[in-house]
């Protein structure tokens, strides 16, 4: 217990540093994965297969091979940054093809009536995706992009092996310092994660259950 | 909702405007390539001898031989995890509560945690208490631990989305709850569950890549192994070569998931549906 009250302050850092890869990966993926969303089923083939080829590579790549060409093969291309700006670019490459799923299978929960009608009153494909598709798919895609956001919580921790001092790192790094207390602190940085993911669980699966008793 | 329903056919000036800008995307594309391609090959990138490493006999062994301990990881670690993730869900859906509430919580704890986190965990908190634990069982712990829950949770749904007739009509006949969960309930949940799971197991294949910051001998830490010994900028070739790898054997696994997937909903009508999120943590 004293390991922990005595790091505090790293626990914090390291806190602080998680929440922050968390929030500024989770815009930018899901801006880019809405936009790949939107390509995979617009009415340009060249824009379908490039957004399907690009999720397909994505999903079947670990993250951990992300992270190796973001951090090791970009520097080969005289692109220097710094750590933190590296993970952002790795979690957000990796993740946006999950927003993209995810958004799609809200599109693809909508019902066929709602986009005839909305063609049959002269609308254009970008008039109803954007006022009559995407409202409503929204709705159904909420708890699905709350779980992708939890995930990508979860594998920020990935970002530990590649210089940026996040909870994980901090709990290494605290584990080596103190050999008599690795557990309490690992149980520590556990409840950091936890404090991030289990309530975001619990109001996706919440929100789940309205919208499934909505429809 | 089939994605055709939002457009109609593109007509003749569509079809055409399409096709510029096609081109046009096409050659900025390229020209982004292109200097990239530029500036490697200003560093001597496009050297003969970096893209022949991956010929050198010494290279291809030592991959091949992460790929074999990247392998034998996963397996293990799936036997595991489909073995545990079983009795995870059987017993979370037990009428007992003393039974069902702990399980319910244990899944959603090693859910909510990053797996990373675990394998660290076993890595360097068993030592610490006087247990040792080599890199290889640390990473297939870590898998099942994380994994088991996953699949408990795909086993779960698979069996509550049975009709409840099933279960009535075994009990008419005078099954009792564990045989009617062994010899009707299980045979149709995993015919259901089955490419929610395989594509679960690519997910797991995935994450033997964390074996790299143990450092278990695994097809990444090896591939770093070489450019660590080669130098830098051998680093895109060899890269690139694993990516490939993963690729190709993660993405033959997933193409036998979807067409699992699509037999079965032609036959039952609707299958357990992976969920997105537990395909990217």
């Amino acid at each position: 217990m004293d390991a922990i009250l005595d790091n505090l302050d790293a626990y914090r850092q390291g806190f602080v540093t998680t929440l922050a890869l968390t929030v500024v990966s989770s815009v930018l993926a899901l801006a880019l994965g809405t936009l790949l969303a939107a390509m995979r089923v617009s009415p340009v083939p060249t824009l379908r297969a490039a957004g399907a080829a690009y999720v397909e590579v994505v999903r079947n790549t670990p993250l951990t091979v992300v992270f190796f060409f973001a951090v090791f093969v970009l520097p080969q291309l005289d692109i220097r940054m710094a750590f933190l700006q590296f993970a952002v670019i790795a979690v957000t490459v990796y993740h946006a093809a999950f927003f993209c799923e995810a958004v799609r299978s809200g599109v693809n929960a909508v019902g066929a009536g709602q986009a005839e009608a909305a063609r049959s009153i002269g609308l254009t494909f970008t008039q109803s995706l954007r006022l009559v598709i995407l409202p409503q798919a929204f709705r159904t895609v909420v708890p699905p992009l709350i779980n992708v956001v939890i995930a990508l919580t979860k594998n920020t921790s990935i970002a530990a092996a590649f210089g940026v001092v996040e909870l994980t790192a901090v709990g290494t790094r605290l584990a080596n310092a103190n050999g008599d207390a690795v557990i309490a602190i690992f149980a520590g940085i556990a409840v950091c994660y936890l404090v991030l993911t289990l309530p975001s669980g619990w109001l996706a699966g919440q929100l789940e259950r309205r919208v499934a008793v909505a429809r | 909702m089939s994605e055709a329903v939002l457009y109609d056919a593109v007509g003749p000036r569509g079809r055409r405007r399409i096709l510029v800008g096609s081109v046009a995307g096409l050659l900025l594309l390229a020209v982004v390539i292109g200097a990239a391609v530029a500036r490697l090959a200003a560093k001597g990138g496009f050297e003969a001898d970096l893209w022949r490493v991956l010929t050198r006999g010494d290279v291809q062994r030592l991959l091949a031989r992460g790929l074999v301990a990247t392998m034998r990881a996963a397996l293990f670690a799936m036997v595991l995890s489909i073995a545990v993730g079983g009795v995870l869900a059987v017993g979370r859906l037990s009428r007992r509560r003393w039974l069902a509430r702990p399980v319910g919580a244990w899944v959603e704890l090693f859910r909510g945690l990053p797996l990373l986190l675990l394998i660290l965990f076993l890595f360097l908190g068993l030592p610490a208490v006087g247990v040792t634990i080599s890199t290889f069982w640390a990473l297939v712990a870590g898998l099942t631990l994380y994994n088991s829950a996953v699949i408990g949770e795909i086993f779960r749904a698979g069996i509550l989305s049975l009709p409840r007739g099933q279960t009535e009509a075994a009990y008419a006949i005078g099954l009792r709850r564990g045989q009617t969960l062994r010899i009707i309930l299980l045979p149709q949940a995993v015919r259901l569950m089955l490419p929610a799971l395989i594509s679960q197991l690519v997910t797991l294949l995935k994450d033997t890549s964390l074996g790299f910051v143990i450092s278990y001998a695994e097809l990444l830490r090896n591939g770093r192994t070489a450019v660590e010994f080669l130098g830098g900028k051998y680093s895109i070739p060899i890269y690139t070569a694993i990516a490939v790898v993963y690729i190709a054997v993660n993405g033959s696994l997933s193409l036998v998931a979807r067409w699992l997937d699509h037999r079965t909903r032609q036959q039952y009508g609707r299958t357990v549906q992976p969920s997105v999120a537990d395909e990217a943590a």
